[in-house]
């Protein structure tokens, strides 16, 4: 055996048992370092004679190339190897939980929810969205609606009062959000088209009562619209709303000293344990009160009942929250408990639209 | 309103249906709110003969009774009633019948070692009546073993409607059914009461005397009958009246109660007798007092009518009589009254005193002025009928004539205003059943309403009857186009922050809650408001007492009630109303939070990814941030200065405005005080943001947004650490930074503040790091630094600061 094969041999051995980097380099420096064996060769080359120079030459060389090579392998081996062992020692719990993300634990309350529902439906029919103060005076709240002074139907209302002025009037809290359908008259010229979602107040208080609560109303002024487009509206909104196919709903004759004709509008449904469903069954369940504006109202507002006429509608926001998502009790609505908000609330995101359903 | 299905018939002719007719009564306006069938409701309670009762051997107040169900087989039931007697006729209950006024299902039980198969029923223990001081006695010729209810005549369906203020009219059965009697479902027997000629004059006379005062009294028909025999009224009164919850009386009084609920016409009877001299109606002397047919005594001031003899106050004018000139079983000579009464005037007495009568219910809603001399007509010949005797003349004060209203009506108003179109006979026909007058064959006809219908003012009124009766099911559902009109937002710019706020809140992992619009006078001192024009005149309770100031004392409330259930990390917000004043003006839309306890925006509660770490002022600037952000608040103008409200941490706490003139709003730690005061405990943060103080922004001409310029250069980030006094505020040291070169320095954040070892005691370290955007050309290292001596140049001059070695 030649010293270069020999050379060959040991070295590729000894490059195969470097055990770490440290150690291959070892042998790297031994081999091609300056003084390394392989360089030593190389340098030999200088002397030779051509023909020596052209067996030696190539044969050095290759030793060289081939040493190289085996280098370069083995500290690729050495290097995955060094990953792998360390890679072993990464791991984490994957099932460790998450946090709960906040757009996630955040809820959109049942009211603002279903004031962003009904707001998508009547934009849709073309109508805005008035608002007005909760602090009211008695000619808004009541004689520009036709409450007579001393009419029981004012005293239906129950009433809170604020102290009263040296003038002997006094501001009240508005019982209904009415008094926005007058302020909507006086303020701007017909046709009008508007909602009325907001806060009203009875001194009431029980089961079924709380002394605020929230009422939207709707009201048409032009010089057309009459009973047959009221009925249009709310069947159209009733359906939207509740997302049924077809309901059928009921008019029946009533009394509002605001609207005259007056009715009471009951919508038919089905009770099962607790549950309601619309648009199925055999009961009758009351859920708003409209009319054709009254000439004294549109009168009492600036406008002349021959030349304009209109309806207008009400109804209670937690009820019909209520009846579409099943809270059975009114209270609990002004509780600010989490548990019960976390339950019935709304996720941030699920923002109610026409074009992508008005409920999650 | 009550009554029973053959009172009706009385006034209608019909075969419909109960069902039919519950229905119609509904469909034309009159809502029936019950439909009560005591026969059914009490059929288990069978009458009972009691055969014997002897003292229970071990308790003082029970009987052990022997009763006779009719089949001749005698059941021992153990009763405590003190009435339970042998001889006597009872209602018995068996074992398996439920018993509401106790809540229980009888069985068979052993009472004191006896044994009692059922139960002897007192009427307050089924709910029949409110008598709970014995057992129901029934009459000695009741047959054994048949329902008690039936036995009782009590058989008849009641009907209850539940009546609108404006129809005066249906408060009478006979109005009920000319209603009715519009329709197809019968027709209306209209039943005029006869005149009964007096045989003498009526020998007491009638004044009005109101002085130089309004008149309470348009009108007052009085007349005696003389020789009559008041006694218990005959049994088929006794059974009306029975069935819609009134007790017989006597005779006399059975027959007014009658002509109120069968004609909504109420009237009074003194017993002559008792009357001294002749009577005046007028104001009550303040101070005057009556003994009311009720027992009670009232206290009368001027503002009250009244009925006097020539001793005092006899009678309330409408609203209930006096128990003086009452008439009773020995009454000989009485004096019907048939009058008419200030509707106004009537229901703020019957307020004032608290009386709720048959009587004012119908006053106060307006009496048919026409009827008060047939409604005393009929009275006469009822007591004639019943009670025998003779009748006066008729005195009369006042006249009782009413003002016609007279409307002209163009048919095509109901087209109008309804969407309906009937034909004339239609419409004359329907009218007329009502008992209106129309006159002309035209398209345009004349109406007058009858005098029973106060209600009834003008043509919108008409179309309201016609649509009632002819049903609103008959008015076709008409499309509503929305119009040509360019579809536009329709929320207001407050409408749309105020929803955009509620969804950033939320998004950030708070939940909205909705409290009470009034907090208590306390409550509101402790956050800036208390005003006494806040306050409310009624009150529900004392901690509703004043219109809040402030969302945060409701949210803190709220917090702390979460809290005491368990739920100490709660997040809350609420967006809406405060009041700062009474006017319109003064009410403002503010978005307020708070988090209590570990509900940090980083997260809620503990967890293994994270010391925990309560909340702090910075939470509650973060979320104050983000509801402006998407409010629309110009965020890079908005400056935070140190310092907030009364109830915020002094040193942990910011308010952000546009200048100190507008001030949008306020976060922090709520302080110590404020929590002690509120009963909460912390640590609590909130924020407040008024919504209308946001500027707004301006109108665009476009929706397209300003070209994106990109610059080919890399940007350079260098880092600065500056030692400050512990007082130089972060937000000086960036506007000092930023200054320097706008054009360059793209962005300065704050990347490091350190207090501690290293650092001189009262200074701090602030570390920065700058952005610079070059835009013609790559920088050279000289020109950065140039600039970074600058920085910190500027930086010492604004802040003192020095650069950190």
């Amino acid at each position: 055996m030649s010293d270069i094969a020999k050379l060959e041999t040991d070295l590729l051995a000894a490059i195969a048992s470097a055990k770490d980097e440290a150690a291959l380099e070892a042998v790297r420096v031994s081999a091609l370092g300056k003084s390394g064996a392989i360089t030593a060769l190389l340098k030999t080359l200088g002397a030779m004679t051509p023909e020596q120079r052209k067996e030696q030459g190539p044969a050095i060389n290759g030793l060289k190339d081939k040493v190289g090579a085996a280098i370069a392998a083995a500290k690729e081996n050495l290097a995955a190897s060094a990953l792998d062992a360390r890679l072993n020692s990464e791991t984490v719990d994957v099932t460790l939980p998450l946090r709960e993300t906040p757009a996630e634990t955040g809820r959109i309350h049942p009211i603002s929810q279903v004031i962003d529902e009904l707001t998508a439906i009547f934009a849709d029919m073309g109508f805005a969205v008035a608002e007005g103060p909760d602090i009211e005076t008695d000619d808004y709240n009541f004689t520009k609606l036709n409450f007579p002074e001393g009419h029981p139907a004012r005293e239906m209302h129950d009433t809170f009062y604020f102290p009263p002025k040296p003038d002997g009037s006094r501001l009240l809290l508005r019982t209904h959000t009415s008094p926005v359908q007058v302020r909507t008259m006086l303020s701007q010229k017909p046709p009008i088209r508007v909602i009325i979602p907001g806060r009203t107040y009875r001194s009431d208080s029980d089961q079924t009562h709380t002394p605020m609560f929230h009422q939207v109303e709707g009201l048409v002024i032009d010089k057309s619209a009459h009973m047959g487009h009221l009925k249009w509206i709310l069947e159209e909104f009733c359906k939207a709303f509740f997302e049924v196919d077809q309901v059928k709903m009921r008019f029946r004759p009533s009394f509002f000293p605001f609207t005259e004709p007056s009715m009471e509008v009951d919508i038919q449904c089905k009770r099962d344990k607790g549950e309601i469903r619309f648009g199925e069954g055999s009961d009758w369940l009351e859920i708003l009160g409209c009319g054709m504006v009254h000439p004294n109202v549109l009168r009492n507002c600036g406008l002349d009942p021959d030349e304009y006429q209109g309806f207008a509608w009400g109804m209670g926001i937690d009820r019909i929250a209520m009846l579409k998502y099943g809270m059975p009790d009114l209270r609990a609505f002004f509780e600010a408990d989490v548990r019960w908000l976390n339950h019935y609330g709304f996720r941030p995101l699920d923002f109610p639209t026409l074009a992508g359903g008005l409920s999650p | 309103m009550k009554f029973t299905l053959p009172w009706l018939k009385d006034h209608l002719d019909t075969d419909a249906s109960l069902t039919e007719i519950v229905d119609k009564l509904t469909m034309i306006g009159l809502e029936v709110e019950n439909v009560e069938d005591k026969a059914k409701e009490y059929e288990a309670f069978k009458v009972v003969s009691v055969v014997s009762a002897v003292q229970h051997p071990n308790a003082d107040r029970l009987r052990v009774c022997m009763v006779d169900t009719g089949d001749g087989k005698p059941i021992q039931i153990v009763c405590g009633a003190p009435n339970a007697r042998a001889g006597m006729k009872a209602v018995l209950g068996l074992p398996g019948t439920y018993i509401s006024g106790k809540n229980i299902t009888l069985s068979v039980g052993k009472i004191r070692d006896v044994e009692s198969h059922g139960m002897l029923i007192s009427g307050a223990e089924i709910g029949f009546s409110d008598d709970h001081d014995g057992i129901i006695e029934m009459p000695a010729d009741a047959p054994l073993g048949k329902p008690f209810a039936e036995v009782l005549g009590l058989n008849e369906p009641v009907i209850e409607i539940n009546l609108t203020p404006n129809r005066p009219d249906c408060t009478g059965v006979n109005g009920i059914a000319r209603d009715l009697g519009a329709t197809d479902i019968g027709t209306f027997k209209d039943k005029m009461p006869k005149q009964v000629k007096g045989t003498f004059p009526c020998p007491v006379s009638v004044t009005l005397d109101f002085g130089q005062t309004q008149s309470l009294c348009p009108a007052f028909g009085l007349r005696l009958v003389r020789g009559v025999k008041n006694g218990p009224s005959p049994e088929w009164l006794q059974k009306r009246l029975t069935a819609i919850g009134l007790r017989p009386i006597n005779a006399l009084v059975d027959i007014t109660n009658f002509i109120t609920f069968d004609r909504g016409r109420p009237l009074h009877v003194f017993d002559a007798a008792k009357v001294h001299g002749n009577l005046t109606v007028r104001r009550a002397q303040n101070g005057e007092t009556l003994k009311a047919l009720d027992g009670k005594t009232y206290t009368l001031d001027q503002a009250t009518c009244v009925i006097a003899d020539e001793k005092g106050v006899e009678s309330l004018a409408g609203i209930m009589g006096g128990e003086e000139t009452g008439c009773s079983e020995t009454t000989t000579d009485v004096l019907i009254e048939s009058a008419l009464w200030d509707a106004f005037n009537i229901a703020q007495t019957g307020r004032k005193l608290g009386i709720n009568s048959d009587a004012r219910y119908r006053f106060e809603r307006g009496v048919d002025p026409n009827f008060m001399l047939p409604g005393l007509e009929l009275a006469t010949q009822m007591v004639l009928d019943l009670c025998g005797g003779e009748a006066s003349d008729i005195v009369v004060a006042g006249d009782p004539a009413p003002k016609e209203t007279v409307i002209d009506f163009p048919l095509t108003d109901l087209t109008r205003l309804a969407g309906l179109r009937l034909s004339l006979a239609e419409v004359r026909r329907i009218l007329e059943k009502l008992g209106f007058f129309a006159a002309g064959q035209s398209d345009r006809i004349k109406v007058a309403a009858p005098s029973w219908r106060p209600d009834v003012h003008g043509r919108a009124d008409i179309v309201e009857e016609l649509v009632r009766i002819v049903g609103v099911d008959q008015v076709p559902s008409t499309p509503f186009p929305r119009g040509a009109d360019a579809r536009k937002p329709v929320l207001t710019p407050i409408q749309s922050r105020t929803r955009k706020a509620k969804r950033a809140l939320a998004v950030r992992g708070l939940t909205e809650a909705v409290t009470w619009s009034f907090v208590s006078k306390r409550e509101a001192e402790l956050f800036g408001g208390g005003k006494p024009e806040l306050a409310l005149a009624n009150p529900i309770a004392a901690e509703l007492s004043d219109m809040r100031p402030s969302l945060l004392p409701g949210l803190m409330m709220a917090a702390q009630r979460n809290a005491d259930r368990g739920y100490a990390d709660v997040a809350l917000f609420e967006v809406g109303q405060i009041f700062k004043g009474d006017k319109p003006e003064d009410q403002f839309i503010a978005a307020t939070g708070l988090r209590r306890a570990l509900a940090k925006s980083s997260g809620v509660g503990r967890h293994w990814s994270a010391k925990a770490e309560p909340v702090d002022a910075f939470d509650a600037k973060a979320d104050a941030f983000a509801v402006l952000a998407a409010a629309g608040a110009p965020v890079q103008a908005l400056q935070v200065v140190p310092g907030g409200p009364a109830w915020f941490h002094p040193g942990r706490s910011g308010t952000i405005q546009i200048g100190p003139q507008n001030i949008l709003g306020h976060f922090g730690e709520l302080h110590p005080r404020s929590l002690a005061a509120m009963k909460a405990d912390g640590p609590l943060v909130g924020f407040e943001v008024i919504l209308d103080n946001i500027p707004a922004a301006k109108p665009k001409a476009t929706r397209a947004k300003p070209l994106l310029e990109l610059s080919p250069f890399q940007p350079v980030e260098r880092d600065f650490a500056f030692v400050v006094d512990s007082k130089v505020r972060a937000a000086d040291i960036v506007r000092a930074a930023q200054t320097v070169d706008r054009k360059l320095i793209a962005g300065v954040t704050v990347f490091d503040v350190y207090e501690g070892p290293g650092i001189e005691p009262g200074k701090k370290s602030i570390a920065i790091a700058v952005t610079l955007q070059p835009r013609d050309k790559t920088m050279t290292d000289a020109e950065i630094d140039a600039l970074g001596a600058k920085i910190v140049a500027e930086v010492a001059k604004r802040t003192g600061g020095v650069l950190r070695g």
